[in-house]
């Protein structure tokens, strides 16, 4: 489904991705993690474009997605993207923040976009939210909002740039358990997150990045249990301090 | 098509009255912008004394100078502020050189009021405690303000400063209206004298943006120099 | 004559000028070619703006540059230039009315894409990501996304624009077009004795018409910034 193909990236003299190859099935559930500055977002975020590369390869479905002449709007509106600052659209209420994008790429009409954008919204438990706009929701209930607006367009990928990070401690879960839910439905979804329980429960594939490179890819009870690289065995040891929040 | 000739803009009578234009424009330029400067300074400690009569009379010079045009103040300042003056001191002004006087005084007072209200918002910038700090430590409001707060503001209040004195460069242009024979005046007399319109109007625009990229470039060096430090 | 005479004799001339014996001028010109000229300055200067956050270079270079110069030189440089050169481009004589209108709709556009530019780029950068990531291409996504919210930020701006322009309209004086400042150096050159009061005034009524905008705007920014910062939400079931 999504390739990495010897991927290479530079923020000036930085390296920021170094000859990343992977391949990612459809169905997989993949989480990314890794301490900061590994490159896991700038790595998830190479796959819809928002970041560019220098070298290598990234295909989606086949197709080499820096190919000229491809339609870049069609490739992203195929694939989901939810941001750690949810960033939804403040003019709009929750309904039309879901209908937007559909309505006018024309994938639907306007009436079918509403029953669309309602059913997802109920979906992640937000029916009852479709009239409010983003400033009357709790940041957990934004985020959710924000799944429901991505998957509106009926992306074939969902892509989650730690979804949870800024949100206080008792929203997480029902943000995680949206995605829960997304996952055991089939969807291909690349996380990079900081919540380990979420991968331990629900992830296919974890992979450990740092300093731009996958350093290790196993199961999760082969990564949390036995974890093979020194860095991951030290960032797994970093996680579990007594003062750390999650796993 | 009219033919160009911008040789007349290297030497001769054409040249020499641009170049005077300029050299005033300039001179303008340069007496305004530390007189405006010193005013924003006392104009926005005023308006932050804890003296509320003081407060009213900075607030209201700000306003009264920023809501009127430059040229309506150059009017009052070249027609009707001589007539308040008693008849020796008027003679004398109109002796030497009222227009260039009253383009002074108006720039100078409606300046002073734009910058000191970007005076004023560096100060602000700055956090309360550091003047608390300073009072702490036995300096007075005037001497804290002075040391320690004065300088933070000022070095935040640069971006908004350096706006204000290209509009205050640009503005030199306006004394024309009251018969100073600045850059814009100059480039008119050149024109009904000769109708070489375009050579001289050239200049004059490239002149004014030459100086105005001066200036930007001045303060980024500056800026490099001595960046904004916030703890 | 006396000052109330004065006053008598003239408030009319004042605020219309020669109008209906000839055309609009005092406070009513003053007024109405401000109004126009932003009205107009408004969608040149929404376009220019765009322009110059635009993503292709081939838009961006010419605009940055067109509103570099513009914003350069003096206002009274760019009327000159249209008096008197417009007349020989539009082949025939441009009146002081259009040629101030034109400077106006020229220099205030210039000014108002730097204010639509800062508006955009002050937006969170998010907005734009999350519009793009959803698929919509890059002008459907300005217009839908940031364009609204970034006018809404910039109405406070737009109101200080318009006194801004206001107080531009009074270099129509060196053209010789009867806008408020004109007519009352008329008025002084007719009456001669009361300088001081006729410039007075006319400071004052500039004073009114601009504090009072001033005062709206100001209003408007509040309002803005109660509506964008409610109070926060607790988490919810």
């Amino acid at each position: 489904m999504i390739v990495f193909d010897k991927v290479n990236k530079w923020f000036g003299a930085y390296h920021a991705l170094v000859d990343v190859t992977e391949t990612i099935a459809q169905g997989e559930v993949v989480v990314v993690c890794g301490p900061s500055g590994s490159g896991k977002s700038t790595l998830i975020r190479t796959i819809n474009r928002l970041e560019s590369i220098r070298s290598g390869h990234i295909r989606i479905e086949g197709e080499d997605i820096h190919r000229p002449g491809i339609d870049l709007n069609a490739l992203r509106s195929r694939i989901g993207f939810v941001f750690q600052q949810f960033n939804l659209f403040p003019h709009l209420t929750a309904l039309q923040n879901c209908v937007l994008a559909p309505v006018h790429l024309k994938r639907a009409t306007p009436t079918e976009a509403r029953e669309r954008a309602l059913a997802l919204l109920d979906r992640v438990g937000l029916a009852h939210k479709a009239g409010a706009l983003p400033t009357e929701l709790s940041g957990g209930q934004q985020q959710r909002v924000a799944i429901a607006r991505a998957l509106a367009m009926q992306p074939r990928i969902m892509l989650f740039d730690e979804p949870t990070s800024a949100l206080d401690p008792e929203m997480v879960g029902e943000v995680l358990a949206v995605m829960q839910g997304l996952a055991r439905d089939g969807m291909t979804m690349v996380c990079v997150t900081h919540e380990m329980g979420f991968a331990r429960e629900v992830a296919s594939r974890v992979l450990f990045m740092d300093e731009g490179r996958v350093l290790e890819r196993a199961t999760p009870e082969a990564f949390f249990d036995n974890p093979q690289h020194p860095r991951a065995r030290q960032f797994l040891a970093d996680i579990r301090s007594p003062f750390a929040r999650a796993a | 098509m009219p033919t160009f000739d911008f040789s007349l803009l290297l030497s001769g009578t054409v040249h020499d009255m641009l170049a005077a234009g300029l050299r005033l424009s300039l001179t303008l330029l340069g007496v305004t912008l530390p007189l405006a400067l010193l005013l924003g300074v006392l104009v926005a400690l005023a308006r932050l004394a804890p003296l509320a009569p003081l407060r009213a009379a900075g607030w209201l010079f700000v306003e009264s100078q920023r809501n009127v045009p430059l040229l309506a103040h150059m009017l009052f300042w070249y027609f009707g502020a001589p007539e308040l003056l008693p008849d020796g001191a008027r003679e004398w002004l109109y002796a030497h050189n009222a227009e260039a006087v009253a383009a002074l005084v108006s720039l100078t007072l409606y300046y002073g009021a734009f910058m000191a209200e970007d005076v004023r918002s560096g100060i602000r910038a700055v956090p309360g405690v550091q003047l608390e700090a300073g009072r702490a430590l036995g300096l007075g409001f005037l001497p804290a303000m002075r040391l320690v707060v004065l300088p933070q503001a000022l070095r935040a209040a640069v971006p908004p400063l350096v706006s204000q004195t290209l509009n205050l460069w640009k503005d030199t242009s306006i004394a024309t209206v009251i018969g100073v024979a600045e850059l814009m005046y100059q480039a008119a007399k050149v024109e009904a004298a000769t109708f070489r319109s375009f050579e001289a109007f050239t200049f004059a625009t490239a002149s004014y943006l030459a100086v105005s990229l001066l200036i930007t470039a001045l303060a980024a060096w500056h800026h490099r120099r001595h960046p904004p430090r916030a703890l | 004559m006396r000052f109330l005479e004065m006053v008598d004799t003239y408030w009319l001339f004042f605020l219309v000028g020669q109008y209906p014996d000839g055309p609009l001028g005092g406070l009513a010109l003053t007024l109405v070619l401000a109004a126009l000229g932003l009205l107009l300055a408004l969608p040149a200067g929404l376009l220019l703006g765009l322009a110059r956050v635009s993503p292709w270079r081939w838009l961006r270079w010419p605009v940055t540059a067109f509103v570099f110069v513009v914003r350069g030189t003096p206002l009274l440089m760019v009327v000159f230039w249209a008096y008197f050169f417009l007349p020989s481009i539009t082949g025939h004589k441009t009146g002081q009315f259009s040629t101030m209108l034109i400077a106006l709709v020229l220099f205030d556009g210039a000014q108002l894409a730097e204010i639509v530019r800062a508006g955009i780029q002050g937006l969170p950068r998010g907005q734009m990501e999350s519009a793009r990531s959803l698929g919509l291409p890059w002008l459907a996504a300005m217009r839908r996304v940031v364009l609204p919210q970034a006018l809404q930020h910039m109405l406070p701006s737009l109101v200080n624009q318009f006194v801004t322009t206001i107080r531009e309209t009074s270099l129509g004086y060196i053209i010789g077009l009867a806008e408020v400042s004109f007519i009352a150096t008329q008025i002084n050159t007719l009456v001669f004795i009361y300088p001081t009061q006729i410039y007075l005034i006319l400071g004052l009524t500039y004073f009114v018409l601009c504090f009072g905008l001033s005062r709206l705007a100001f209003w408007l920014e509040r309002r803005l910034a109660r509506r964008a910062a409610p109070t926060p939400l607790p988490s919810t079931p």
